[in-house]
This record gives structure tokens, C-alpha cells and sequence, in this order.
């Protein structure tokens, strides 16, 4: 990996009580790379992403994104989390608000940004993700997939330097989730650096660059997405893939 | 005289309605007012302890569980003598008013926080993660984003709870406030007649009646839709 890393987590060990959920976890992402992570229900991909916003905070190890120490105590966390775009399996819209202010709210709380620049803002994140035209329906007028494009809208609306993705496809009808990965292609043309966990094999042949694959809170193995799928050097990164594309 | 004659004498008697009338719409406005006091007080502090306790600081919440438990437990007329005749064992002396109004207070804010804790709570995990990522603080996740769901679910429980709180009211008769019943019980002694008594009903379902009504349809208005 030449270009300088966006996103540096190390030895991350992460424990909920007794159970030990991450077991040393090293992950590096650079710039415009989108890194796939798949793996095991339980396995700590959840996790493991929402320790690189401190959304969980790690038992041990070390999160750098963006050059930002993100667990040292004296780091504004949530002016560091602005940086780090987030996206949910369950969307977690607010569903009180329209799609516009579901964009604005943070442009404005955290961002400091006026209600009309933020409203010029929010307005062109949903045109990115083709809701241009949905700006004032409420989350409940919505379907799955567009929820999830207004979440993504939330996210990018901050122009942060990585996204997280935990699952953004699978709450969806099918028919719905070819808008979101749709969105999350283009996203990835312009240059975003992401992190995607999902079970997507095949947008992850056709726009990973490096696929990881976990199980029991480790990094097993990892690879370009061929080397992965196709020819996988460890047993149980096989018996996974296998699994997986009986379905 | 029928016995229809002695049942409108009895309770309907003109010339007592009459005489006592203004004495009753003077207990009206005492209720009113002391309603007022206890709904925006008692609902004000109960919202301030739910907020208090979702910040999580262990012994506080201890705190407020305590004091919520508490005054939910009593009886809120023994709340009311305990304030009136008890303080002034400590050389304060609150008036019946007073009394009245900080008990029926201290039992609203206590329901109330239970309330809107059950509010606060029933909004989903996510709703915090989803705000927390995009860098707003605890704080403004709290107002901008679990309040307001918070309170739509709180509105239906609250409505019933803060009418059935506010009606006892009533209870300051007994530390001589001159609200409504006040009035009525006085007005009864002084002419051997229970027509003040219907009088003072009237005054209740006039007040009371409106509000019951607005608490069903704020009940269906704001009935969860997603
Ligand atoms: N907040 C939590 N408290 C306790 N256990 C948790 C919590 N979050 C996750 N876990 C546990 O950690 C393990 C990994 O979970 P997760 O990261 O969600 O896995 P994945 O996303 O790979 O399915 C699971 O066994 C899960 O039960
Ligand atoms: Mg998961």
C-alpha cells in the first residue's frame, strides 16, 4: 500500500463483559480505497466498524483516522466524527423529520452551517443519490432503498473522508438494492475511500479492491476480491465463500 | 309538594343557586389557577428529571428513581397535610394554596419523569448511533433527535394522567383553599342546602369536560405514524 493510510486501527482487542469480541484486529485503509469486509454472523464486523468511530470504544489498541487519534481523550470526538460517514443496516432515519432535514441537521448543529447553506447542501447530497425531487417526505413516505440513499445523503452531506458501511443492503427487498449499491458505485468513482461490510459478492468483485475476511473477532485472511472468492488459502475462508454462494 | 318538587328544591333551589353563584365562580378561578400551577410545574420538573436521568450518572438516577417512587406511592391528599400541617414544625408555614399546589406539583413530576423515561427509552438505539456519527453531542441528540419522537408517544399517557392529577385540585378543601369544592362545602353550611354542591359539579364538567375531550383528540392526532 503506497498512498498514506485514511483510516489505521491496530491491535484492536474489543471485550462486552466476558466475551471477547475482537481479538487483536489490525486494519489499514488508504486513500480512495474501498476495502470489503466479509464474514460469519457474530464475527465482529459490526464491531470492529463502529470502533473506528468510537461508536464502541476498543478494550485496547490504537484508531488513527485521518491522521486523527480517535481514542485519545483530549480529541474532539464528535468534530472527528464528521470525517467518518456512517451508514446502518436499519437506516435509522429520523423519522420526524424530511429527508432535508435529516441531511441539515447535523450541516447545521455540528458543521455551524446556516439554515439556507445547509439547505443548498442537503439539497445536492440528495441529488447525488437521485432524490432531488424527495426532499420533503418523511422517512414513513419512503421506500427501504430510498431511506437507505437519504442515509447515505446524511452521511456524505459532511464530506467526510471514509464511509462506513454496515449492511446498507440488507434490510432491502431485493428489487430495492440495486439503487443503494448504484449510489455506493458512484460514490466509490468519485474517489470516496470506504469501508463496506456486507454480503454483496458481486459488487464486491466488481469494485473492491481488497476484500478481508473475518471470523471469531480476527482477520482470517485478505486479498484482491479474484484471490478471495476464487482462490482462498485458508479452509475456513472457503467453507465461507462456499456458504455463501450456495445462496 | 311532589317528590319531583322536593328533588328541585332540594337540589336545584333558585334562590340558593342565586345567592351562592359568584361565591362557586370564585372557586373557579382558584382552581383554575392552581390547575395551571401544577400542570406547568409538576410536567416542567418531570421532564428535567427524565432528562437528568438520561444522562446516566448512577447516584443521581438512584435519586430519582427514589423521590419518582415515593411520591407515586402516596396518596397525594397525605402529601398535602404532610406540607401543610407538617412544615411548620421547621417554622415554615406554607399556605393551604401553597400546600396544595406543591403536592399535586411534586405528584405530576413524578408520574411525568416516568413518562417521558418510558419515552425517552422506547426511541431505538439506532436513533442515538445514527446522530452520534454525524458528530452531533449527546446534548443535541437528546433535543433534536429523541425528544421530539419522545413526546409523541408521551402525549397520549400524559393528557389522562395530568387531568386525573390536576382534578385533585379538589384535595385543598381540606387545608381551606377556597377552590371549587371549598366554596361548594361552605356554601352547603351556611344554607342547609346541597344545591352549591351542583353547582360546583357544573363547574367541574365545564372545566374539566373541554379538557377530557381535547386529551382523546390529542390522543388520536398524535398517534405514532411512521
Ligand atoms: N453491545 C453489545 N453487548 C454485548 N455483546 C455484543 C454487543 N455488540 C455485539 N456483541 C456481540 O459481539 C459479537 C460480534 O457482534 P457483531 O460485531 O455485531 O458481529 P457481526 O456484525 O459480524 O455479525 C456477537 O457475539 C455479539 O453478540
Ligand atoms: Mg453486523
Amino acid at each position: 500500500m503506497s498512498s498514506k493510510p485514511i483510516v489505521e486501527a491496530r491491535g484492536i482487542h474489543k471485550h462486552f463483559g466476558a466475551v471477547h469480541v475482537l481479538k487483536g484486529v489490525d486494519l489499514r485503509v488508504a486513500e480512495r480505497e474501498l476495502v470489503f469486509i466479509i464474514g460469519p454472523s457474530g464475527s465482529g464486523k459490526s464491531t470492529l466498524l463502529r470502533c473506528l468511530n468510537r461508536l464502541e470504544a476498543p478494550s485496547s489498541g490504537s484508531v488513527v483516522v485521518d491522521g486523527i487519534d480517535m481514542l485519545d481523550p483530549k480529541t474532539d470526538i464528535n468534530h472527528a466524527r464528521q470525517r467518518i460517514g456512517m451508514v446502518f443496516q436499519s437506516f435509522n432515519l429520523y423519522p420526524h423529520m424530511t429527508a432535508l432535514g435529516n441531511v441539515t441537521l447535523a450541516l447545521r448543529k455540528v458543521a455551524g452551517k446556516s439554515r439556507t447553506e445547509a439547505e443548498a447542501i442537503g439539497r445536492a447530497a440528495l441529488d447525488r443519490v437521485g432524490l432531488a425531487d424527495r426532499a420533503e417526505h418523511t422517512p414513513g413516505q419512503l421506500s427501504g432503498g430510498q431511506q437507505q440513499r437519504v442515509a447515505i445523503a446524511r452521511a456524505i452531506a459532511l464530506e467526510p473522508r471514509v464511509m462506513l458501511f454496515d449492511e446498507p443492503t440488507s434490510a432491502l427487498d431485493p428489487e430495492l438494492v440495486g439503487s443503494v449499491l448504484e449510489v455506493m458505485r458512484s460514490l466509490r468513482e468519485s474517489g470516496m475511500t470506504m469501508v463496506v461490510v456486507s454480503h454483496e459478492m458481486g459488487f464486491a468483485r466488481a469494485a473492491a479492491d481488497r476484500v478481508v475476511f473475518m471470523d471469531h473477532g480476527q482477520i482470517v485472511e485478505q486479498g484482491a476480491p479474484a484471490e478471495i472468492f476464487e482462490a482462498p488459502k485458508e479452509e475456513r475462508t472457503r467453507a465461507f465463500i462456499g456458504q455463501i454462494q450456495r445462496h | 309538594m311532589t317528590n319531583w318538587e322536593r328533588f328541585l328544591d332540594t337540589f336545584f333551589n333558585g334562590k340558593v343557586l342565586a345567592r351562592y353563584w359568584p361565591d362557586i365562580a370564585y372557586g373557579a378561578l382558584i382552581t383554575i389557577e392552581l390547575a395551571l400551577l401544577v400542570v406547568v410545574t409538576g410536567i416542567g420538573a418531570g421532564l428535567a428529571l427524565a432528562l437528568l436521568r438520561s444522562v446516566g450518572i448512577r447516584p443521581v438516577n438512584w435519586a430519582i428513581v427514589f423521590v419518582v417512587d415515593l411520591f407515586r406511592a402516596l396518596p397525594p391528599l397525605v402529601i398535602i397535610v404532610l406540607i401543610y400541617f407538617g412544615l411548620p414544625s421547621i417554622d415554615v408555614s406554607p399556605s393551604g394554596f401553597v400546600s396544595t399546589w406543591l403536592a399535586l406539583a411534586f405528584v405530576l413530576m413524578a408520574f411525568s419523569e416516568e413518562i417521558f423515561w418510558a419515552g425517552i427509552t422506547a426511541v431505538a438505539k439506532g436513533q442515538w448511533e445514527a446522530a452520534r456519527s454525524t458528530g452531533l453531542t449527546f446534548g443535541q441528540t437528546l433535543i433534536n433527535v429523541v425528544l421530539p419522537q419522545a413526546i409523541r408517544l408521551t402525549i397520549p399517557p400524559l393528557t389522562n394522567r395530568t387531568i386525573a392529577i390536576t382534578k385533585g385540585t379538589a384535595l385543598g378543601s381540606v387545608v381551606a383553599v377556597t377552590e371549587i369544592l371549598g366554596q361548594a362545602s361552605s356554601a352547603v353550611s351556611n344554607s342547609y342546602n346541597p344545591s352549591p354542591l351542583m353547582l360546583g359539579a357544573a363547574a367541574y364538567i365545564i372545566m374539566f369536560l373541554p379538557v377530557v375531550v381535547l386529551g382523546r383528540w390529542v390522543e388520536t392526532r398524535f398517534a405514532w405514524k411512521r
